[in-house]
This record gives structure tokens, C-alpha cells and sequence, in this order.
């Protein structure tokens, strides 16, 4: 196009045909579009810049009030107090122990779930089953809060008598029923990925779907069912809600399950609801507190994203 | 000699017999198992809808609690303000990520050229997904509530939620384009359309179903987001409904709404879920039948549709 426009401009003089006119005119309009769907992709790129930007910014704030050595090793975080202390330990060992137990429930079911569907299950039942689990997938946080909390843990109550009405069991055990569809489905597309030759010659020798699907797909696809389990652990500890409602609010430095406790997501939706003044050390510490979640969940979904690849590129 | 070998050969028969029966025994033993599981997936699914279903019952079925404000006395407390704040979010949260996510993926996979320039928005995108909800709210608070300063609004809550289901319309877009054959494509250029015409007369109208199922799921996502709404601040006492967006002297459109606090039903939800008083939690299990019927039918449509798609569409 272009060296013929300037073929057409010498003959032409400095007339501009009609023609070359809607070219041109064609030519800006493609470019525009060209630039404005440039814009919307790089929003993307822009919203990653200000999470990061934002969370850097008000947390160097928040560092320039405490400093980091406490921050990591205080094994108290009462910002809000009136001695305030300010150790980030509390809330990670609530994040941790509950997504712990979100993944001892979610493991072994979602593991179950996806070598039953890609090796057991009939057709039928994996074409009805798996829309289901998509479905489960889509239901909104809070309604799993309000399980964890009035339908969970009084059953738990009835089993461990001991048990305080906000402990971390419940909400483990709910968080792990939100993501056995997520281990499930990924596990199950991993599996699914195994060429059906490998099973063939499994069955050939005369081999049970059991010992095929334990002894032949699952070591096959062991890359992508471990992926899962790093992307779960990942959505555990970004679990804001359910934990917010049934884990109750006040930091704990404890790995027992059946004690109360915080995690970073609870402490911050827990001063998001009270009234704390822009750039005080209370707001800024929600901050450091979210630059530490990032960081965790950051970590998990590069783990998983490059365990994966390996499975992608095995096949 | 030859006895003992038919003796030892009947023996090995006996244990090949054993083995096999055991390994049959294992392989209906995982079966049921597995059944086990996936059924009690399912009924976890059920359980948890039918449980907010019979506790909320009384007021589900309380045509007040669907026109009154918030109350101090549980039994008159509504979810007025919760809906109408809902419905305008979504509007707000659809009118920003819709037309920037459906751009993006278009040029993603019909502009954008094989670079490390590329690379970095598809890694973003990637990223952008797996960010926990909560992490948006703080990137509201810090950038629209405070940088911008559109305070605890409705414009606040709803670019909140357009940022966060940006990925999800962004991958669905992508995926029904890449199910366009580029002979599609060819015949349009052979014709001597232009990109942008290709683009928009035949790309984005072929993946239009594709690209609707993704925004109902994201739109079933941002409804029931809670976290980075409680994050900017939205209030959960409400007794006031923000200016309405038509009206029926002129200038007709008016946006003061966008300025307005608000609470939306996730939000009510919370605030009533947690009062100690039991009384309240008969509202909160009626707000969350309805949040979850809302993005399960939501769910449920985008889903059938895309089976309908993927089963009706047959290029060649």
C-alpha cells in the first residue's frame, strides 16, 4: 500500500485523488482502532503496575514506622492497640495453618474426584459431573462464610465438644470444599492430557483401571495434579470471607486448628470495616499486610505456573 | 518330579487367581469411592443452598424485605438499598470491563505481534487472575478512593469489579476468537476489507456468544465479590436510595448517582451475618439464598451456552 501511494503521488502532482483521499482516511481509522485495542491490552499491564506501585508505596510508609526485623520476628500484631506491636507472624500462621487444612480435605477428594472422572466414570456422568463442579466453582465466597459458620462448625461442635464457635477447623474444612472443585478439574485435565496409548498397552498386559489409573496416568500427570495443588494453596490463602465470619478476628500465633485466629485477608477486611483515617499507621499497615499476601500468593503461582509448563512440554 | 511341577504350577495358578480377584476387589473398591466423592461434592452443592433456603425462609417469602431499608429491629430490616446498589455497580462494573476486556483480546490474538512486548500483557492477564479479590480492594482504596478521589461510591465499587473480572472477559474473548477459522478471515480480506472491518464485521460477531458467556460468568463473579468492596469502605447502613440514573424531564440521563454510597448484597450479608442476635441471621440466610440462586442461574445460563456453542458451531 504504501509504495504505491507515493507511486501515485508523483504522477499526480500535489492533486490528491478522491481515491487516495478514503485511503487515507482508511488508513487513520485502521491505525486508531489499531491503537485503542493497544490501550485495552495494556490495562492489564497498568492494573499490575498500580497494584504493585500502590502496595510498595504505603508499605515503605508503614517501614519507615516499623521496622522490618520487628516486623518479621514480633510475635504480636496488635496495630491497633494501644501498645501496638506490629509482627506479621500471627497472621501468616493463621494463614497457614487454615490453608493447611483447607488441603488435607481438598487433596485427597479433589485427587479422588479427578481419577474417578477421567478413568472410572462413564461418559455421561463426566459430562454431567464436571458443568456441576464449574457450577460449585462460581458460588460466591460469603454464602460459604455463612456455611462455615452456622452450619460447620455446630456440626464440628457435636464431635469436639471443646471446640470455641470461631475456630480455624471450620473455615479450613469449608475453604477446602470451595477448592476441591478447582483440584479437581485441573487434576482431571492433566489426566485427560495422558495419551491413550499408555493405557492401552496398561490394559494390555492385563492391568484393572485401578492399577492403570495409580501405576501409569497419575505418575504420567503427576506434574499437573501437583500445579493443582500449588494454585489451591494459593487461592486458600487469598480467602478473605469465609475466614473473615467463622475464624474469628484476633491474631493468635498458633498452628492448632481448634484455636481462634486471624489471617492477613480477615485483618484487613477487620479495619476496612472500621473507620481508620488515610495515612495513619493503622491504614498503612493493611498494606504491608496485602504486600505480604501478594508476595505469598505471588510465590505459589510462579511455582505452579512452571510446574505445569514442565507437564505441557512431557507430551 | 513331574508331579511336583504340576503340584507348583497349580499353586501359582492359585496365587495368580487370588491376585487377580484382589486387584478387582481394589479396582470396585476406588470405584465406589470415587462415587462416594463426587457425590459428596454434589450434595455439599445442595446442602448449602437448601440450608440458606430453610433458615431464610420466613423473610424469602416477606414481600417487605425486599422494599424496606436496613433496620436496627431485625424483623424490619430489607434489602432495598442492597439490591438497587447491587444492580447500579454491575452497571458501572459492566460498562468498564466489557468494552476494555472484549479490546484486549482482540488484540491480543488478532493485532498484537509475536514479541517479548506481547509476552509481558499475556503475563500480566495471566497473573492478573490468580491475584486474591482482596488485593483489588486495596489497589481501590489506594488509587480510586484516595489518588482519584471518588471516595466510597458507586463508581469506586463498580471499576473495582470491572478490574477484577477484566481477566475472565479477556480469556473467554480470546478463546472463542481462536475458535475462528482464518479462512474466515481470508474471505473478508479477499473481498479487500480492512483489519478493523475483518476485526468487527466477522471476528467479533462470530465470537459474540463466546464472548457474552464470559461476561455472564464474570458478572456472576462480581455480584458475589465481597472482600475488595468491603475494602473501600462501602457502608452496610444504607436507609436512602442514590439519585436515579433516568429520569423523565430533560436532560434525562443524570450521573450524580455514580457519587453515591452505597451497600451492596454481599455486603448486607455480612453486616447482618455478623451480629451475634440469631434474629439477623434469618436476613443474612435470606440474602444469600438470593446471591447464590442470582450467580448459580447465571452460571448455569453461560454454561449451557457454551455447550450449545461448541456443539452448534461447526466450521467446516
Amino acid at each position: 500500500m504504501n509504495t504505491a501511494t507515493t507511486v501515485l503521488e508523483s504522477t499526480q502532482g500535489t492533486t490528491i485523488s478522491p481515491r487516495l483521499a478514503k485511503n487515507f482516511r482508511r488508513n487513520i481509522k485502521e491505525r486508531l482502532i489499531e491503537i485503542l485495542l493497544l490501550l485495552c491490552a495494556l490495562s492489564a499491564v497498568f492494573t499490575t503496575v498500580a497494584i504493585v506501585a500502590i502496595l510498595v508505596y504505603e508499605s515503605f510508609a508503614f517501614f519507615e514506622f516499623v521496622s522490618i526485623v520487628d516486623f518479621l520476628t514480633d510475635n504480636q500484631w496488635t496495630p491497633l492497640f494501644e501498645d501496638a506491636h506490629y509482627g506479621i507472624m500471627p497472621l501468616v500462621s493463621g494463614t497457614l495453618t487454615i490453608s493447611f487444612v483447607a488441603l488435607a480435605f481438598a487433596v485427597p477428594v479433589g485427587t479422588i474426584a479427578a481419577i474417578y472422572l477421567s478413568e472410572f466414570a462413564s461418559h455421561k456422568t463426566r459430562e454431567t459431573v464436571k458443568p456441576i463442579l464449574e457450577l460449585l466453582a462460581g458460588v460466591p465466597t460469603i454464602a460459604f462464610g455463612y456455611f462455615a459458620l452456622l452450619l460447620v462448625t455446630p456440626l464440628l461442635q457435636m464431635v469436639f465438644p471443646e471446640l470455641p464457635t470461631f475456630n480455624m477447623l471450620g473455615p479450613g474444612i469449608v475453604i477446602g470444599i470451595m477448592v476441591v472443585p478447582y483440584i479437581a478439574s485441573v487434576s482431571e485435565d492433566a489426566m485427560r492430557a495422558v495419551p491413550m496409548s499408555m493405557r492401552e498397552g496398561s490394559y494390555a498386559m492385563g492391568a484393572t483401571r485401578f492399577q492403570t489409573a495409580m501405576r501409569v496416568v497419575t505418575p504420567a500427570a503427576i506434574s499437573g495434579i501437583i500445579a493443582a495443588y500449588i494454585l489451591a494453596i494459593s487461592r486458600a490463602i487469598g480467602e478473605t470471607m469465609v475466614v473473615a465470619i467463622a475464624a474469628g478476628q484476633q491474631p493468635n500465633l498458633t498452628f492448632n486448628p481448634m484455636d481462634s485466629a486471624a489471617t492477613i485477608t480477615a485483618y484487613i477486611v477487620q479495619v476496612a470495616m472500621g473507620d481508620l483515617p488515610h495515612g495513619s499507621i493503622g491504614y498503612q499497615s493493611i498494606f504491608a499486610a496485602g504486600l505480604v499476601l501478594m508476595l505469598m500468593t505471588l510465590f505459589f503461582n510462579v511455582l505452579g505456573h512452571f510446574t505445569r509448563k514442565k507437564f505441557r512440554e512431557a507430551y | 518330579m513331574s508331579n511336583q511341577k504340576v503340584a507348583s504350577s497349580l499353586k501359582d495358578i492359585d496365587s495368580v487367581r487370588t491376585m487377580i480377584k484382589r486387584a478387582k476387589f481394589n479396582d470396585h473398591l476406588f470405584g465406589t469411592i470415587g462415587l462416594l466423592c463426587i457425590t459428596l461434592i454434589l450434595i455439599t452443592l445442595l446442602i448449602l443452598f437448601v440450608d440458606l433456603v430453610v433458615d431464610g425462609f420466613p423473610q424469602l417469602t416477606n414481600w417487605d424485605f425486599y422494599s424496606n431499608f436496613p433496620s436496627r429491629r431485625a424483623a424490619r430490616a430489607g434489602l432495598l438499598s442492597a439490591l438497587v446498589g447491587s444492580s447500579l455497580v454491575m452497571l458501572v462494573t459492566f460498562i468498564s470491563a466489557v468494552p476494555i476486556g472484549v479490546g484486549a483480546a482482540i488484540y491480543l490474538e488478532e493485532y498484537a505481534p509475536k514479541n517479548w512486548f506481547t509476552e509481558i500483557i499475556e503475563v500480566n492477564v495471566t497473573n492478573l487472575a490468580a491475584v486474591p479479590s482482596i488485593i483489588y480492594g486495596l489497589l481501590a482504596l489506594g488509587l480510586f478512593v484516595y489518588t482519584f478521589d471518588f471516595g466510597n461510591s458507586i463508581l469506586t465499587a463498580g471499576l473495582t469489579l470491572g478490574l477484577l473480572i477484566l481477566p475472565i472477559v479477556i480469556v473467554a474473548t480470546r478463546e472463542s476468537i481462536r475458535a475462528i477459522p482464518v479462512a474466515i478471515r481470508e474471505a473478508a480480506y479477499a473481498v479487500g476489507a480492512t483489519k478493523g472491518q475483518v476485526v468487527g464485521q466477522h471476528v467479533v460477531k462470530y465470537s459474540a456468544g463466546g464472548i457474552l458467556t464470559g461476561v455472564i460468568i464474570g458478572m456472576a463473579r462480581a455480584i458475589g465479590e465481597t472482600a475488595p468492596v468491603i475494602t473501600i469502605g462501602a457502608l452496610t447502613f444504607i436507609a436512602f436510595l442514590p439519585e436515579a440514573p433516568i429520569s423523565t424531564t430533560p436532560p434525562f440521563l443524570n450521573f450524580e448517582w455514580l457519587t453515591s454510597s452505597f451497600t451492596v448484597l454481599p455486603i448486607q450479608m455480612f453486616s447482618w451475618l455478623s451480629r451475634p442476635s440469631s434474629a439477623f441471621h434469618v436476613n443474612a440466610a435470606a440474602a444469600g439464598a438470593i446471591i447464590i440462586l442470582v450467580t448459580l442461574l447465571m452460571n448455569a445460563v453461560a454454561i449451557k451456552m457454551r455447550y450449545n456453542i461448541r456443539k452448534k458451531i461447526k466450521w467446516q
